[in-house]
Parts: C-alpha cells; sequence; structure tokens
C-alpha cells in the first residue's frame, strides 16, 4: 500500500504529486528530498492508473496503455539512457559504437508500417578471477534471454533451448568443477523466468512457450558456475627496474575463434600510489589503441577497439616513483581488471534451438533476430 | 498527458507565482465553457493540461474550480479525466464547490462506457468529504454488481474510500459483507485482490470494538480462503501475488501435510523472475516450518539457488535488496551456507555497501574446511583500492580469527598485514592483534615480536594508536624498549590530541611501573603531572586518581589496575537474539535492508493492518511498552535496555563498544569490575586490612618526585563505604545499566 507517490526534480520541486490516503504529514516530499540527493527528471505524465487509494491496481504497460488517451509524445531516443540489457545493441549510445550485430531496432519499412520482428537476445554478464598464476579462482555466467516484440496480435512463440540443458548441480558444492560433465551438456545452477513463460513441456524438450507482452522483457534468468572457457587470458608483470623505476608488462590473449571480434576492450591496472609518471610502449603497428595513466586515482588504462579472436596484444609501461618502494611492489599494484564485449559469442553454449510464432496465415513471416553476446562483468586477474 | 514545456513546469512552489496565469486560463476557460464551436474540445484540452501542471507543481489552481466543472459537460474522455483529477485534488478544501460535481459525477456513474462509469467513481469517492457520503452509497452499491471488471475493481477500492471517510455508512451499507463474496467469486483476480485488501484494513479497524470484525478478521486466514487464494495463484498479477503470499504467511495449518501441500503448490514461484514474488514465497516457507526443524533446513537448502540468482539480475538496488535478504538467511545458519562462500566473494566493480554486506557474510561462513580460503581472499582485498573496504576485510579477519578455527595461520596472515606499511592496514591490524590477544594470550610471544617493531610514530589513528599503547602496558615486561616508547609517548603529552589515547597512556604506564619500576618511574611522574594538568576532565580525574592510590598503597594500586585477567572467550553480539527474530518475522521488508525491526523507524499507526508481531513485543518489552501511546522514541530506548538484559550478561558490557568499529580495550569481564570495587572498598575503608602506611603515600610522592604539594587528603571518614557489601550479579546488572554510558566506560578503562 502506498499513501504518496512523488517525483522530485533536481531541486526538490514536485514534478509529479500524488496523495493518495492523506495520511501522511505535509511536507514528506521534502523531507525525503532532503534526506536523500535523489533526483529524476521525466516528463509530466498523468499518473495512469496505476495505483487506487494506494494499492497496485496494475503496472502492465500494456493494460495501461488502454487507460492513456492522449497521444504519446516520442522522445528522441538517442537522448534517453537505455535500460534494458538489450541496450547494449541499440545504435546512438557510447556504451558500444559501431558493431556487427548493431541494427537499429525500430526498423520501419518505408511507408511508415512497421516492420513485424521479434529480437531474441542472449545476453552473458561473466565473471572470472584469476590467481596470480593464472588459474582460475571463481567464474560464475550472469545470463538473460531478453526479448523484444514487434509481432502485432501477440502471437504464441516458442523458444527451444539446448537439449542438453540441465538445472541445478545435484548435491555438492556448485563450485566443484570435476563435477562438471564435459562433452557438450550445459548445466545452469539455477534460473528463472517471466510471468509470460509457460513451462509445460519444458522438461520433455526444453521448451519455452510465451505470449510476449509489448516491449523489452527478460524471458529468463540464469546463473551458471560450471567451468567455462575464459574468452581472455591476462598475463601481468612488474618489475622494478632501477632506483624508482618499475616496468609493467600487460598481455591480452583472446582465447576465442579467430571469426570473432570483441570490441571496446579496456584494461586497467591500479599502480603503487608513489608512481608519478608512466610512459607507455604499444607494440609495434598497434591500432585502435589508446594508453592513459590516471593521475588522480594512479590507475594504468590501456583502451583497444578491438581484437581478434586467437590474436594477443602487449603493452610495457615504464613507471617513475617519487620514493623508495619498501614492500613487495606486486602488493601495491593490481588486480588488473578488464571489461568487453563480444558479440555474436556466448561462453555457456545456451542456444536458442529454434523461435517458433504462431502462424496468422502462410504468409505470415515476421523477421527473427536471435543475438548472442558476452560482456564482462567483473574479470580480473591478480598479479 | 503531454509532457509541459520547460517554460511551464519552471516555477517553484517555494515561491508561489503565476497569479496572473491563473486568472489568464479563468478567463479563457469561461470563453470556451459554452462554446459548441468544432475544435472546442481540443482548445480546452489544451487549457486542462496547463492547469493540471500547475497543480501537479504545486501552484493553487482551486479558483478555477467553478470553470473547470463549467467545461467539462463534455463527451471527451481525456477532458473529463483531467476534470476528474483537478476536482479529487481540490474537492476537501472546497466543500461547497465540490458539491457542484457530485450531479456530473454521479451521472457520469451511469454511462454507458465503462471506463467512463470506472473513472467517474473513482472521482466521486476520491472527493474525501464527509458530507457527500450519502451520494456515494448508491453508486458504489451499482459499481460492485457492474458487468464490467474495470468498474467493480474501483468500486472495491470505493468501498474503503468510504469506510476511511465515514465508518458507519459503509459498515451500515453492510459493503463489507458485499466484498467478502466478491472476494470468493469473482472471475476478476484484481477485483478480488482489492477485496481482501480492503477487508484486511476495514476488519483489522473494526476488530477493536466489534467481536464480529474480529472474528471476520480471522476468517481471511482460514483454510477455506486461504485454500481458495492459493489456488487461483497463478492468475494473480504480480502484486497481487505478494499480497495473498504475505497472508498465507500468516496462516497456520493444521498438520504438516497441509505445509508440504502449500509449499508443493508454490514450489513453482521461486523461479518467478520477480524478486518480490520470490521473497514472498520465501517468507511463507519460512514461517511455515518454523517449527519443523528439518525441513526448516531444507527450505534453507531450496531457496538458495534462487535468491543467488536474483542477487545476479537486476539493478545493483534490487540486488542489494535480494541480498540483504540473504545475509539475514546467512546470519541464522551460517553453517548452511559453508560451502557457498565463493558467491559472497567480492567482485571489484560492486557498490561498497554490497561489498560489506558480502564481507560480513564471509566471515559469518568461516568454518574449519573453508577458512584458509576465505582469509586468503580477504587478504587480497586489504590491498584494495578501496580503503574502506580493505580495513573492513582486515577487520572480517580479525573476526574470524576470534570467532574460531585455524587461529595459527591467521595469526600469521595479521602480522604480516603488520609488515605491509600501510598507515591503514597497520592501524587495523593493530587494533585486531590487540582484541586477539584479549582471547588468546597464549600469542602473546609471536605478535608482540612484530608489534615491538612498529614505530608508534607510524600509528596515528587514535584506536590504533590506544591498542598499541594498551600492548605496551600490558606486556611491557616482555618488550624491551616498552618504558621508552611510552616515555617518548608521555613527552609528546600536549600533541597527542586524542583523549582516549592520552587515558590508555596513563594506564599503560602504570602498568608498565608495576612491572619495571626503576624505568618507568619517571615516565610516570611525568604522565601524572601532564594528566592532573590535562584539560580533558576524564584524563584529568583518572589521573588524580591514579595518583591516589599510588600515593595510598602502590600493592592496592597494582591490583586496581593491573589485576589478572581472564581471556575473554566471547565477545558481545551487537544485536540481541530477540531484534535479530524480529526482523526475521518482517522477512520481504525494509527491517531487512535496514537490519532493524520496523517499530525502531515507524509511527505505530503506519504498520499496517496484520500487525501481530506487535503484540509480541510488547511482551519481550516488558510492562512499560503495554502503554499503547509509547512512541517509536520510547520503544527504541526500551529496546536499548533489553540490549543489556539478555541472557548474554556476562558480555554485555562490550555491546555498545564491540561493534565494527573498535574501542579501547577494557579488560572487563565482571569479575574485574567487581574487584575494583571491592579492593576500592576494602582499601579504603579498612585501612588496617591492607599494608598501608603513612610512609608508603610519602614514598610515592618521593619517588613520582611530583611537584605537588600536599596532596588532596585521603577521602574522609564519614564516606565510610559497608565492607560486608554483598552484591548478587543480577542486581549490579541493573544498578550497572542505569548508568549513563560514559561513566561506564570510564569505569571499565581504569584498569
Amino acid at each position: 500500500m502506498i499513501s504518496q507517490f512523488f517525483v522530485l526534480s533536481q531541486r526538490g520541486d514536485n514534478i509529479v504529486f500524488r496523495d493518495y490516503r492523506g495520511d501522511v504529514a505535509k511536507g514528506t516530499a521534502e523531507i525525503f528530498f532532503r534526506k536523500v540527493k535523489f533526483w529524476k527528471e521525466d516528463g509530466q505524465e498523468e499518473a495512469p492508473p496505476v495505483f487506487d487509494f494506494g494499492y497496485v491496481q496494475t503496472t502492465s504497460t500494456e493494460v495501461l496503455k488502454s487507460y492513456i488517451f492522449n497521444e504519446p509524445i516520442v522522445v528522441d531516443a538517442a537522448r534517453l539512457q537505455p535500460l534494458g540489457p538489450a541496450a547494449i545493441f541499440m545504435q546512438g549510445t557510447k556504451r558500444m559504437p559501431g558493431t556487427a550485430v548493431t541494427k537499429s531496432v525500430l526498423a520501419n519499412e518505408p511507408g511508415g508500417r512497421k516492420r513485424e520482428e521479434i529480437f531474441v537476445d542472449i545476453i552473458e554478464k561473466i565473471s572470472v578471477t584469476f590467481s596470480s598464476s593464472g588459474y582460475i579462482l571463481t567464474s560464475e555466467i550472469d545470463g538473460t534471454i531478453q526479448m523484444k516484440s514487434y509481432l502485432t496480435g501477440n502471437p504464441e512463440i516458442r523458444l527451444a533451448l539446448n537439449e542438453d540443458l540441465s538445472i541445478g548441480r545435484g548435491g555438492g558444492s556448485v563450485y566443484d568443477y570435476r563435477s562438471s560433465s564435459g562433452a557438450g551438456a550445459v548445466i545452469l545452477d539455477d534460473c528463472n523466468f517471466h510471468e509470460s513463460v509457460r513451462l509445460d513441456s519444458f522438461d520433455m524438450d526444453r521448451t519455452l512457450a510465451l505470449i510476449p507482452p509489448d516491449g523489452e522483457f527478460p524471458v529468463m534468468n540464469y546463473r551458471m558456475t560450471q567451468e567455462f572457457k575464459p574468452p581472455f587470458r591476462i598475463n601481468c608483470l612488474i618489475e622494478e627496474a632501477g632506483h624508482l623505476k618499475a616496468e609493467v608488462s600487460l598481455k591480452v590473449r583472446a582465447e576465442f575463434p579467430s571469426d570473432i571480434v570483441a570490441n571496446t576492450i579496456v584494461v586497467q591496472m591500479p599502480l603503487p600510489n608513489y608512481t608519478t609518471r608512466v610512459s607507455f610502449e604499444l607494440e609495434p603497428g598497434a591500432v585502435g589503441q589508446r594508453t592513459d595513466f590516471k593521475e588522480a586515482n594512479k590507475k594504468l588504462e590501456w583502451g583497444l577497439k578491438k581484437i581478434v579472436g586467437g590474436s594477443e596484444h602487449t603493452l610495457r609501461a615504464k613507471l617513475t616513483f617519487s620514493q623508495e618502494s619498501h614492500a613487495n611492489i606486486t602488493k601495491e599494484a593490481g588486480p588488473v581488471s578488464m571489461t568487453f564485449t563480444i558479440p555474436m559469442y556466448n561462453v555457456s553454449r545456451l542456444q536458442v534451438k529454434y523461435l517458433q510464432i504462431a502462424k496468422k496465415s502462410s504468409s505470415y513471416n515476421p523477421f527473427r533476430w536471435v543475438r548472442y553476446v558476452t560482456q564482462a562483468n567483473s574479470y580480473v586477474a591478480r598479479i | 498527458m503531454a509532457p509541459p514545456a520547460q517554460s511551464q513546469r519552471s516555477p517553484s512552489p517555494s515561491q508561489p507565482s503565476g497569479k496572473s496565469e491563473v486568472s489568464d486560463l479563468k478567463l479563457q476557460l469561461r470563453q470556451l465553457a459554452g462554446s459548441r464551436a468544432p475544435g472546442v474540445d481540443d482548445s480546452k484540452r489544451e487549457l486542462f493540461k496547463k492547469v493540471i501542471s500547475y497543480m501537479t507543481v504545486g501552484i493553487d489552481v482551486s479558483s478555477l474550480f467553478g470553470e473547470m466543472v463549467m467545461c467539462s459537460a463534455t463527451s471527451d474522455i481525456v477532458l473529463k479525466k483531467m476534470c476528474y483529477l483537478y476536482v479529487g485534488n481540490y474537492a476537501k478544501v472546497n466543500p461547497d464547490l465540490a458539491l457542484l460535481t457530485i450531479n456530473f459525477l454521479q451521472r457520469d456513474c451511469n454511462d454507458e462506457d465503462p471506463m467512463i462509469r470506472g473513472l467517474a467513481l473513482r472521482s466521486l469517492c476520491s472527493l474525501r468529504v464527509a458530507n457527500f457520503v450519502e451520494y456515494l452509497v448508491g453508486p458504489l452499491g451499482s459499481g460492485l454488481k457492474d458487468s464490467n471488471s474495470y468498474v467493480r475493481m474501483v468500486a472495491v477500492i470505493g468501498v474503503l474510500k468510504l469506510y476511511h471517510i465515514s465508518a458507519s455508512t459503509c459498515v451500515d451499507a453492510d459493503f463489507p459483507s458485499i466484498l467478502k463474496h466478491l472476494m470468493l467469486n469473482d472471475s476478476d483476480t484484481q477485483v478480488v485482490a482489492n477485496c481482501l485488501s480492503a477487508l484486511q484494513e476495514i476488519w483489522s479497524a473494526e476488530a477493536s470494538t466489534s467481536e464480529e470484525a474480529s472474528r471476520e478478521r480471522e476468517a481471511l486466514i482460514s483454510k477455506p480462503v486461504i485454500y481458495y487464494l492459493l489456488n487461483r495463484i497463478r492468475e494473480f498479477s504480480e502484486w497481487a501475488q505478494c499480497l495473498v503470499l504475505e497472508l498465507v504467511t500468516k496462516y497456520v495449518p493444521s498438520d504438516s501435510s497441509e505445509i508440504f501441500d502449500i509449499m508443493n503448490l508454490l514450489e513453482d514461484r521461486l523461479q518467478h523472475a520477480n524478486g518480490a514474488v520470490v521473497l514472498a514465497t520465501i517468507k511463507v516457507f519460512l514461517h511455515l516450518t518454523l517449527s519443523m526443524t528439518d525441513v526448516h533446513q531444507q527450505v534453507y537448502e531450496r531457496i538458495k539457488a534462487p535468491l543467488l540468482t536474483l542477487v545476479s539480475s537486476g539493478s545493483p538496488e534490487q540486488s542489494y535488496a535480494v541480498l540483504s535478504h540473504l545475509h539475514l538467511l546467512v546470519m541464522r545458519a551460517p553453517y548452511i551456507f559453508s560451502s557457498d562462500y565463493k558467491h559472497f566473494y567480492c567482485q571489484y566493480n560492486e557498490p561498497s555497501y554490497v561489498k560489506r554486506l558480502k564481507l560480513e557474510m564471509l566471515t559469518a561462513v568461516a568454518n574449519e574446511s573453508n577458512t584458509y580460503e576465505i582469509v586468503t581472499e580477504l587478504c587480497e582485498y586489504a590491498a584494495n583500492v578501496d580503503i574502506p573496504i580493505a580495513r573492513e576485510s582486515i577487520r572480517a579477519v580479525g573476526k574470524i580469527a576470534l570467532q574460531q578455527y585455524d587461529v595459527n595461520a591467521i595469526v600469521d596472515r595479521l602480522l604480516q598485514f603488520l609488515e605491509m606499511e600501510k598507515d591503514y592496514v597497520t592501524a587495523e591490524a593493530l587494533v585486531l592483534v590487540k582484541d586477539l590477544l584479549r582471547k588468546y594470550p597464549q600469542w602473546s610471544h609471536d605478535c608482540i615480536a612484530v608489534v615491538g617493531n612498529i614505530s608508534s610514530k607510524n600509528v596515528q589513528e587514535p584506536k590504533a594508536k590506544a591498542a598499541l599503547i594498551w600492548m605496551l602496558g600490558e606486556y611491557s615486561q616482555d618488550m624491551q624498549d616498552a618504558p621508552y616508547i611510552l616515555e617518548s609517548l608521555v613527552e609528546n603529552w600536549d600533541e597527542e590530541h586524542s583523549a582516549e589515547v592520552r587515558l590508555h597512556l596513563l594506564t599503560a604506564v602504570m602498568k608498565c611501573f608495576f612491572k619495571r619500576p626503576p624505568e618507568t618511574q619517571n615516565a610516570l611522574g611525568t604522565a601524572l603531572a601532564a594528566g592532573i594538568a590535562d584539560f580533558h576532565q576524564d584524563v584529568h580525574d583518572r589521573a588524580l586518581f591514579y595518583y591516589r592510590i599510588l600515593q595510598y598503597n602502590v600493592s592496592v594500586a597494582e591490583r586496581v589496575v593491573n589485576p589478572p585477567k581472564q581471556a575473554v572467550s566471547v565477545f558481545a553480539d551487537t544485536q540481541s537474539s530477540e531484534i535479530k527474530d524480529r526482523i526475521f518475522d518482517e522477512f520481504n521488508s525494509l527491517s531487512v535492508v535496514y537490519q532493524k525491526p520496523s517499530y525502531m523507524f515507524t509511527d505505530k499507526e503506519h504498520r499496517g493492518p496484520f500487525e501481530f508481531s506487535d503484540e509480541l513485543g510488547n511482551l519481550s518489552i516488558g510492562g512499560e511498552a503495554a502503554d499503547n501511546v509509547v512512541s517509536a522514541q520510547r520503544v527504541e530506548e526500551n529496546d536499548k535496555d533489553l540490549l543489556l538484559t539478555t541472557s548474554e550478561k556476562e558480555e554485555t558490557r562490550g555491546s555498545s563498544n564491540n561493534g565494527s568499529a573498535y574501542t579501547a580495550p577494557y579488560d572487563g569481564s565482571s569479575t574485574s569490575v567487581f574487584a575494583l570495587q571491592t579492593h576500592i572498598e576494602s582499601a579504603i575503608s579498612n585501612p588496617t586490612a591492607a599494608d598501608h602506611s603513612p610512609q608508603a603515600s610519602l614514598a610515592i610522592d618521593d619517588l613520582l618526585g611530583l611537584g605537588l604539594p600536599a596532596a588532596p587528603a585521603p577521602p574522609s571518614p564519614q564516606l565510610k563505604l559497608n565492607t560486608t557489601a554483598a552484591l548478587d550479579p543480577s542486581t549490579f546488572q541493573h544498578k550497572w545499566r542505569q548508568l549513563p554510558v560514559a561513566l561506564s566506560q570510564v569505569c571499565l578503562n581504569t584498569q
């Protein structure tokens, strides 16, 4: 139950203010604003009937649409911060410049008719921690099957996943890597499903049936600690090189097929806090790479526009210190962390085998897009 | 409706403006009111939008009431909606004007468009004007029977609104029993859910005066109702599912097979992507199985995976909320999660509020089999760039060491911290080594060797400095340089800004003096002189106290200041188990995120319709809280009290000291506190019993070479205390906790 609902501007003025029950003292919004410097700029909308007397009635956008009669004013999409995870596919965001899978999601055919299409994105965020000797300490995949449907009439959809998919790792620690059966089987630790998903035949043939609501939503979230081949190996050496000097050598090797290209790679490494100067040495012929020493937080940053599968890149950096280091220099620097995006690649081997749309007529053949992407969540190598 | 242009939103509510704009609008509305020209609705829309946007930012547009009502004689649904919104907002402050609207709202309640019927009914019930209730009963009655579910949905909430305006009108019209019928029969689950919400509120409010209502309220959690709702649970919206699940937690099944039936039915809710539904389901599972230890444990096993999945999907805020719940469960049953410790490892890019929770969980789940790995991981964080987290990590290592297992290896790690030569690492490690020594005095040799190498100049933080000084005093016999280090610290007395450090310095010099008098004599004299001249009251008092007691009798002084100590076996918990249980009872609420029971942060009237646990609270807090008007503040005070009255009496003295922030060491075990008192008593009141002579005190004066002429006389005889004073521990505890905190800390520190 909700007594009041308000959206404040960054100055603390009411943009939207609703008192549903009249049981809260005046000035609550102000108290709230003072307590939290919370702000959210938003176009003013007449509050749809989400609440009645403070009780939630519905938050489904489709149902709400039927209560709203004003014509929507489309806000320029490029100005909005994309929200959903699949937004990484969208154009015009800073997060991911042009890639192979970049595709305008709002595809209108000439003549203004909206194209019948549906997007299914398998997005995997991976977390890996390597020990200083390169051994994998922890690894986890947090995946989402994200769907965005532009199909008129909301037809039923069947989504088939790997047949060898199994859920739950019975008994023992989930981190017991030896227990994971090697060949092919995809074992999820756990998963959950969107409300619209029916699992009637899931146990039999790993098929999800659903009538997708409009807009973007996660069909399924899954989590996996099964062993997988990390896409990148990181090698880092830091050595003292004379008085008040040290040398860092960073090597990144892409361990995925050569037809796959990772992009927007950033490698970061904290340096000893008495580091005053860093000079970088890129490998000969390096293209699309940048280096930076962030003075304020003593961080080395190495950006690469893309890395082709199977290739290896090296960066050397010469550090100058303002004081003698007393302790072990490796304790003063690192760990190396990495962010990247690898389109059309997923580490879990979870796949959408087919995407079936209930046919309205024989000529009905909407576009189906199934896209994969792997992103680093926390990808760390200790030194 | 469309977002208004920036300029319309700019007037700030704090500076009332727009007077001229409002009168302008009034004029334009009047012109349009009677017009039947084509396109007039569009112009009206524009004006209405302006009015509404003024209203939403807080500009008073109530003066337009008449014009707005006149303009709304239209079939345009957008205009109607905006007008309803406007009327709902101002009716309460303008009852006379609101009367104007009743007519057209009532008419709209019979419109053939269900949308208009619903909207009109909703607005009619939102007027919140007591004189109008007679106009509500009719439309509500037909609304509840409407063929359209939207209208019924609105009517149900309308009944609740009516109840709040005039409870008697609502009850007399027999609305609650109509709602009950709808709840059990309506085809639309949102209507059902609204009935449930409304009935919960109405019957809870009525229960205090009517036995029947009280029975009805109980009936909501009876088997037929619960089973009916559970069987339809998949039809409900996610919000309504949460409502039903919350109700189910209150249901008491008659036997275990019923419990299993319910859990089997709800099993698939754990696979829901909506965290709220999953948490609500988990709450049901946990509460149903409370009395079945084995099954309860299985529930923990079952819910682990879904919780971990929720933590790793969704926004950081959502995942924090879920993680807080996981944290609660881990704290309750750490052994169940001991094999999942890797899930609690921190990721470098996590916000620190997440890391903090994870560190606590790692600390909790450490056991024989995983301690080595956990501590290794924690040591990695100690070099973290995020210094607060690095500190927390070091503390976590210390807590694990204090907890149990494999102390040997951990002590080595801690000592390595001291060698890292990072100020904050050293500081944290010193505090920990101090605590460790209090629990495991047998490690003193190893620790002292390392601590002895630390230059006090490199330690700046008061807590750490205090810890170092404490160790110097406590182990001065084993640390060759102790008297000289202390001496140099005493020499810099004036530069020491922390009173806490100065207090510790006084005590440490005293202890050192008892063990190595010739080497410390000088320092002690200087310290006492500086202490007595200190501007800080506590420091001054302690110095004077030491001075007098030394003057009185050195061996008594030694027994008071440096008595033999017992190792501390258990450090106090910061939260009582009662508090923890109450937070657990309020699972799936903010209480878990705040780590506080709801009464600590809400007013009584906002605690929801089914606040059963309140009674429980009253019980545990005792008679004082039985008073119904007791404020939250008051309860909180009582609760602090409660912290000290639980079974952990032996450790309670630490409860204020032993949080995550380490404070000065105190050698408080209750016996030594008694020792202090009895020593003083016997020494003072029974001079002959102690080996005391006037010469001794003179000797001390001499020894210290203090320039104090004629020290203040020993306490006068009329202050004679009862030598045979007997105080049983519980009485003592009672008196003790009535002391103000500052006082008790000073007492504790005097040893």
